[in-house]
């Protein structure tokens, strides 16, 4: 199954709305961090309400997916942990280390808005 | 018509037909997601809450890759307790002819991080299960049978 990547003003959303197999969500992986370079994204949505279950692999798989689009200049956060799913993943010691998460995509974009924006950082920087 | 409908033809052991018991064929990714889904229906069947089903859904996904990864085939098998066992609740079988776990010591190590043991997720699953054994070889492949009891 393919995950519909959506692009919403400089973001790109994805959401996940069925069960996906281990090739699914590397696939969704490397299409984002593809896209956030054809869309010149700076941000980057995962809503993963959909997924079943959360299991070393896809924790794996997700940090790995944020820190490669970090590399590309753009910020992920993760949205949508269900609570059984939480319960689990803290039962099974799995981390998203450092990859923020949010709510929902509501708050997921506030999250995203909140962040300094980098031009204006940089212009800072320079004076 | 699939001669699934006549177990008895089946003399297999797979094939029994044991109440509650289902022996899911692992071979590809998409094996491992039908195996959790089997496991968290058993689950809750079996009057698990929610949050425990997913949590048995996820020991099973993490078992099942194990078989995809290092052992290319093997099975999970989803039963619920019978009457020998001193407790209700599902017991989850997974088993392969693969090259077996060289460390399991090693395997098992962890601690509350999975960066610890050698990726195998088999620390997490020992942790959250109530009985958990190992049997593993060069020669035979390798059978982890892991236990979890209703509260």
């Amino acid at each position: 199954m393919e995950v519909p990547i959506l692009k919403q003003r400089n973001y790109l959303i994805a959401s996940v709305q069925a069960v996906l197999t281990d090739q699914d969500l590397v696939n969704l992986r490397d299409r984002l961090v593809a896209q956030v370079g054809r869309f010149r994204s700076v941000g980057v949505i995962l809503d993963v309400t959909g997924l079943d279950v959360m299991d070393s692999f896809s924790v794996r798989t997700l940090r790995d997916m944020a820190h490669m689009i970090r590399l590309r200049g753009a910020d992920t956060v993760i949205v949508g942990i269900q609570p059984e799913v939480a319960f689990s993943m803290v039962q099974l010691g799995l981390s998203l280390e450092g990859v923020p998460t949010a709510l929902d995509l509501e708050e997921g974009l506030a999250y995203l808005d909140a962040r300094p924006k980098r031009s204006v950082a940089r212009k800072l920087n320079e004076q | 018509m699939s001669n699934k409908a006549d177990p008895s033809r089946d003399e297999t052991e797979a094939a029994r037909p044991v109440e509650g018991k289902k022996t899911i064929p692992i071979r590809t990714v998409a094996d491992i997601v039908t195996a959790r889904q089997g496991g968290r229906e058993l689950a809750l069947q079996s009057g698990f809450s929610e949050t425990e089903s997913t949590l048995i859904a996820t020991i099973i996904s993490e078992l099942a890759r194990n078989i995809v990864l290092y052992a290319q085939s093997g099975e999970i098998i989803l039963e619920k307790t019978g009457p020998n066992d001193n407790h209700r609740g599902v017991i989850i079988i997974s088993r392969d002819h693969g090259p077996g776990i060289p460390d399991v010591q090693r395997a098992l190590v962890g601690g509350y991080s999975t960066s610890g043991g050698l990726g195998l997720g088999l620390c997490g699953v020992r942790r959250m299960v109530d009985e958990f054994y190992i049997d593993t070889g060069t020669e035979k492949g390798t059978t982890v049978t892991a236990k979890k009891w209703l509260q």
